[in-house]
């Protein structure tokens, strides 16, 4: 154990034990849920239902049934696929490079940052699955030994590097989510009183013993897949981005965009990390481990990122004119006064402006400020996705196929079904797992405890 | 050499700190005492050192595993871009692997992460034995909680002096849990 120094601002409020932690981390699984759980997975649980209603529908008929058109062939379903794919990213970021930087504060958000993480990566796989038209014969996508002539997948594509990279992403945030949940389920399992909910975590806990030999290679084995984790989670957006960059559409057509995607992804999933955090803070009580410190904390991630994304809508305006290219220059000036022109200045009002507010520390450190501008940034990004994609491909080289663009009621309605989808699986998770990393958050209570730290400054000083 | 059979002790050594548990194990180490094992609700650090235990190896696999992934990618892309059907897509020809190997790249990349976490993660349950129903391993349930194990399995006169060091420096229980029998032929004296 080593000594934090008496001006850090200590991570777990009050005079917590090692008991507490697991009392309050064990609280929502062994209690009675609050009747706004019940609320909010009943809401999201329809909103999930009438998805897969719209998602039937469309498996039934095609997507003739959405709104996209021939100019415009990507439409809402490509925009929900990177809109999702971005959220997902601030798990990893959280999980992984936080702990390559020793951020203690990652304890208390990681294991739902994770959870958000596999089921946003879930959402965006119903995207990618069904833009392809024939979902059934989406296996062709792999580099299966098959019956037409030995035709392989194109290496050259960025669409099959999506294919690997986004599977890649979203088996191994499993596995790393998993690995950390295991210890956790040991103590519940250890705990618990109900025979079913006994065999339930016996099960999930795989026998987890806590011997120093495991710990040691569970210590091991976290470190290394943060390793991996951590240029899978810059690759998977950089190559989500090559599916534009490697195009020759104007406005696609450019080298910015994987550190833009990137830091793009990681701002919206901070934003969500955050939306959901300060949810189950209120549902669970666990003011005392999520504190208004990881706010500001995460606020400060959603400044640095967003002004990123607000250097590169400029830069790419510069360049755009830069370059002197016509097709380039047009591409842009239509993204800002074009008929579409409402989301271009939406996305910058959200993703751009918005986020600058996070400069004061009355802002960054509200409660309702940061929960309201976290949906606000969230809006922005969908839009930005909205943006890069249907406005251009509205306006093409060709005029004749110039078009505009409409989304369908069964376009809404998956794409609603897949936050009602996700809504429900994070607040079952949030309900049945243990929702913070209690493990890893009892080996910082002596350093960051809130009445720990009390009691070494008062030791120190004698 | 024990000749004749031994009776070995299982004792538990139960703290409510790890600050006295790892005193504890360094004192008993000091005195010639063979640690099975520390159960921890946490991972404590410099534990595995002050027990004598030696560093994972699980790196190394991860390691292996990792340029298994790299080159069964390069050889799938090599067999079926180049050697199978060579193809000239979008003025992009794929004659010989060194022509498209920029467009390699990213799946060589992903294949080594895949294989090198997924081998990692397989390696370490079934290292731990962690497997859907197997039996929890702590021998004291409350070792997830808060409280801090250390488990030993020691002859009668190691006992009576682990007893000693372990209620000297602080522990809650000394809990004798049966002991048992080692025929001649698999006692092994303690050397350090």
């Amino acid at each position: 154990m080593h000594a934090e120094s008496e001006i850090r601002i200590p991570l777990i409020l009050g005079n917590k034990s090692y008991r507490n932690i697991s009392d309050d981390i064990i609280a929502p699984i062994e209690g009675k849920a609050a009747r706004g759980w019940y609320a909010l997975t009943t809401l999201c649980a329809l909103c999930f239902l009438w998805g897969i209603g719209c998602l039937a529908y469309t498996i039934g008929v095609g997507i003739g049934s959405w709104g996209s058109n021939n100019g415009v062939d990507w439409a809402w379903d490509i925009t929900n696929f990177v809109w999702w794919i971005g959220i997902g990213h601030a798990g990893t970021l959280i999980s992984a490079v936080l702990l390559l930087f020793r951020q203690k504060w990652r304890m208390a958000i990681n294991r739902s940052a994770e959870a958000m993480t596999i089921f946003a990566v879930l959402c965006a796989a119903i995207f990618v699955t069904l833009h392809t038209g024939r979902p059934w014969l989406d296996y062709m996508l792999f580099p299966l030994p098959n019956q037409f002539g030995s035709l392989w997948p194109n290496f050259n594509s960025p669409l099959l590097w999506d294919v690997f990279a986004v599977s890649t992403y979203a088996t191994v945030s499993i596995v790393f989510w998993y690995i950390g949940l295991v210890p956790d389920f040991g103590m519940i399992r250890d705990r618990v009183i109900k025979p079913w909910q006994k065999k339930m975590y016996g099960i999930l806990s795989l026998g987890w013993g806590g011997g120093a030999r495991h710990w040691s290679r569970f210590e091991e084995v976290s470190l290394v897949l943060a390793g991996l984790s951590t240029p899978l989670v810059f690759s998977v957006h950089s190559i989500v981005s090559f599916d534009f960059a490697t195009s020759v559409v104007p406005g696609w057509h450019t080298t910015i965009f994987p550190p833009y995607f990137v830091s793009g992804a990681v701002f919206s999933g901070f934003a969500m990390v955050l939306t959901l955090m300060l949810v189950v803070r209120k549902i669970y009580k666990l003011e005392a481990y999520l504190t208004v410190k990881h706010i500001e904390y995460m606020n400060i991630v959603i400044i640095v990122t967003g002004s990123i994304v607000g250097v590169a809508y400029l830069t790419e305006l510069f360049v755009a004119w830069y370059s002197g290219v016509e097709w380039e220059q047009y591409a842009f000036l239509n993204r800002a006064t074009g008929p579409l022109a409402w989301s271009y200045w939406a996305m910058m009002t959200c993703n751009v402006i918005s986020p600058q507010l996070f400069w004061f520390k009355k802002i960054r450190t509200s409660i309702v400020a940061t929960f309201i501008l976290s949906i606000v940034v969230n809006i922005g990004m969908w839009f930005e996705r909205f943006v890069i994609i249907v406005p251009t491909l509205c306006r093409t080289y060709l005029p004749s196929t110039w078009n505009t663009y409409t989304p369908s009621f069964i376009d809404i309605g998956i794409f609603i079904g897949t936050i009602g989808m996700f809504g429900t699986f994070f607040l079952l998770f949030s309900r049945y797992f243990p929702v913070i990393a209690q493990a890893e958050l009892k080996t910082i209570l002596k350093a960051s405890g809130e009445q720990q730290k009390k009691d070494a400054a008062a030791h120190a000083h004698h | 050499m024990g000749a004749t059979a031994k009776n070995k002790h299982i004792i538990h050594g139960v703290f409510g700190d790890e600050v006295p548990m790892m005193e504890a194990c360094k004192k008993l180490r000091a005195s010639g005492i063979r640690i099975k094992d520390v159960f921890t609700p946490m991972p404590i650090h410099g534990l595995d050192g002050v027990i004598g235990l030696p560093r994972t190896r699980i790196a190394i696999c991860a390691f292996i595993y990792g340029i298994t992934g790299t080159s069964l990618a390069t050889l799938m892309m090599w067999y079926m871009m180049v050697h199978d059907w060579p193809n000239d897509i979008g003025g992009k020809p794929t004659w010989a692997y060194y022509f498209a190997v920029p467009a390699f790249i990213p799946i060589t990349f992903e294949a080594t992460v895949f294989c090198a976490a997924h081998g990692m993660a397989l390696t370490y349950f079934l290292r731990c034995w962690l497997v859907p129903g197997a039996k929890a391993k702590n021998p004291d349930p409350r070792t997830t909680d808060d409280k801090f194990l250390i488990y030993l399995e020691l002859n009668d006169e190691q006992a009576k002096k682990a007893e000693e060091i372990l209620k000297g420096n602080g522990a809650e229980e000394v809990n004798h849990k049966g002991s048992f029998v080692v025929e001649p032929s698999y006692v092994l004296e303690e050397s350090h």
